[in-house]
């Protein structure tokens, strides 16, 4: 055997004792895991990590939060690489059911957006309906001399996200179309997660539309100095969904498993009356407020009204929240 | 209200002197991860060092013009190359490597092993060709010959090593997108301030930059530090040797 040879071979061997080593190492501390690929409101807000440390307690199993935005979670999902969805986009997540990608959606939660901006407010949308705050927003812009692009009065997520998706939506509410708006030399499109965008859009006294959970947490935590300038309509409700990926379907042409059996477990860990009460006092004591509303108990007792109505119209499909032909077993979620 | 830097720094030190749990295994994650990865490219990368320097062979210049060029990859493109790759539904999906460790540690592997084979490349060319044949003459077989030449060029050898290390714990594309910046599981130094910031939790963000910052100025230090007993060796034997005399 040549010399080159016998020292090809030994550092190949020894690549794969490191490589089987390594792997042996770190599954020997991994439990049976479902990845959670979420909204980064639910992630940012901290309510994720307190939810996984009580379920890991009482359950055998590790959970993985992946933190996107709501389109590029359903693009993971339907890669095959998440077990779980939780979003707050209804329009992508009908797209995402029909093209038979998930199942057992339960709506879960609701919060309301808001759109914040500089305390001194220059285009003066405080108190003001969605819709007008948006031709006041534009209208301030139009006035401004510097139309060069250096000065910006909006910022957008940009990225699919379930809060980039309702920004679209209001702004064909207020009468703009969304492809035109957003090439305006004082519109920004930051392409990030919703702290991001909040801290981008304080530093540059610029107004945006947020969640109020995410908007609360780090207005309370001082690092960012906006403020929330409209208050809660129909218009800006903000609805929540959990979503199982389908097993096997979509993903036969690999060997990796959905781990659906733990997803649903988790899933009605998520909907039971317990984790509801929990998600609905989450934030109280640090922000003063809920940061999240549980939607289950709600939309059983349909009180209270109107908002019970609004999520109905916000998020229901065919007067359900998952209609049957994409339920998959568990009985129990849907009586 | 604003954003309390002094406050944040405070905070921050009281994380990193009160042994924060959730900060050190962050810092362990990365220095297990970059160090497995650079012990992967070593494996593989030094035997193609030698390949490349010690052998002639029609298209050699290309072949290290190659991998010189491949030391600046964008750490983003190659985790995206990796992202689709590892994905459940991409040709690699089977391996089920995305979103865990082993999915970092080979990204990490793959992304330094181009600096591993250059550095090493132009070390061990630059060791005296005449060291090869005084070894052979010397009764030396070809691997006992190759041997004595790479311990010429253990220098360059280790300094590979060194960069590979500072770019693979400082680089955030190849863990971000195929680690999934997983907390407690696959997040890093780098992710993990990223992560931090867009949650608002500032002091977290500032005390692993801080960390982040002393380990590679720790081990860049050291390394400096090596040299420079070296070189007082160099300026001092000379001297030893005339007293000798």
């Amino acid at each position: 055997m040549h010399t080159w040879q016998k020292l090809l071979v030994v550092a190949a061997l020894t690549t794969i004792v490191v490589i089987a080593g390594t792997f042996a190492y770190i599954n020997y501390f991994s439990k049976r895991r479902i990845i959670i690929a979420t909204t980064t409101s639910l992630y940012d807000t901290g309510l994720l990590d307190k939810i996984e440390a009580d379920y890991e307690a009482n359950h055998p199993v590790d959970i993985n939060i992946i933190s996107l935005g709501t389109g590029a979670t359903i693009q993971v999902s339907e890669n095959g690489d998440a077990d779980v969805l939780l979003v707050h986009a209804p329009s992508l997540e009908k797209t995402f059911l029909e093209e038979g990608w998930g199942v057992n959606r339960k709506v879960m939660a609701y919060n309301y957006f808001t759109i914040v901006g500089p305390s001194n407010d220059p285009a003066g949308i405080r108190g003001k309906t969605a819709s007008d705050a948006l031709k006041a927003i534009v209208a301030y812009s139009e006035s401004l001399a510097d139309q060069s692009g250096v000065t910006k009065v909006w910022v957008s997520r940009g990225d699919n996200s379930g809060t980039h998706t309702k920004e679209k939506s209001l702004w064909s509410l207020a009468g703009y179309k969304y492809n035109e708006t957003a090439a305006k030399p004082w519109y920004a499109s930051v392409g990030s997660g919703m702290g991001d965008t909040l801290n981008v859009a304080s530093q540059k006294n610029a107004y945006t539309l947020s969640d109020i959970g995410t908007f609360l947490k780090f207005s309370t935590e001082g690092s960012i100095s906006s403020v929330a300038l409209l208050t809660e309509e129909q218009n800006l409700l903000n609805v929540y969904s959990v979503m199982a990926v389908k097993p096997d379907v979509a993903h036969a042409n690999t060997t990796y498993q959905i781990n659906y059996a733990d997803s649903m477990e988790f899933i009605k860990y998520l909907v039971s009356a317990e984790t509801q009460q929990f998600i609905t006092s989450y934030g109280e004591a640090d922000y003063g407020q809920s940061l999240f509303l549980g939607a289950v108990q709600p939309l059983k007792d349909n009180a209270p009204q109107p908002i019970v109505d609004w999520i109905r119209a916000a998020a229901f499909f065919d007067g359900s929240e998952c209609p049957p032909q994409y339920r998959s077993g568990y009985p129990e979620l849907y009586s | 209200m604003g954003l309390d830097i002094p406050a944040g720094i405070g905070k921050a030190l009281e994380l990193i002197l009160t042994g924060d749990p959730e900060l050190y295994g962050i810092v362990y994650r990365s220095l297990f991860f970059s160090g497995v990865a650079i012990l992967l490219a070593s494996l593989w990368g030094t035997p193609i060092a030698m390949l490349i320097s010690l052998k002639e062979f029609p298209g050699k210049n290309i072949v290290k013009t190659f991998f010189n060029s491949l030391i600046g990859i964008p750490t983003v493109v190659l985790g995206l190359v990796l992202f689709l790759v590892l994905s459940n539904g991409g040709p690699l999906g089977f391996l089920g490597l995305l979103y865990t460790p082993g999915g970092i540690i080979i990204g990490e592997a793959i992304l330094v092993t181009p600096i591993i084979i250059s550095i090493a490349t132009s070390a061990i060319e630059a060791v005296d060709p005449e060291i090869m044949n005084l070894a052979k003459t010397l009764g030396a077989t070809e691997s006992q010959a190759s041997i004595a030449v790479l311990k010429e060029a253990v220098n360059g050898v280790i300094l590979s090593n060194v960069a590979s290390f500072n770019r693979a714990i400082a680089e955030l594309g190849v863990a971000l997108l195929v680690g999934g910046n997983i907390a407690g599981y696959t997040d890093v130094l780098t992710t993990a301030i990223s992560r931090y910031t867009a949650r608002a939790e500032i002091p977290y963000a500032i005390a692993l930059g801080v960390l982040l910052m002393v380990l590679v100025f720790a081990i860049n230090l050291a390394i400096l530090l090596a040299r420079k007993t070296k070189l007082l060796f160099a300026i001092v034997k000379p001297w030893v040797e005339r007293v000798k005399k």
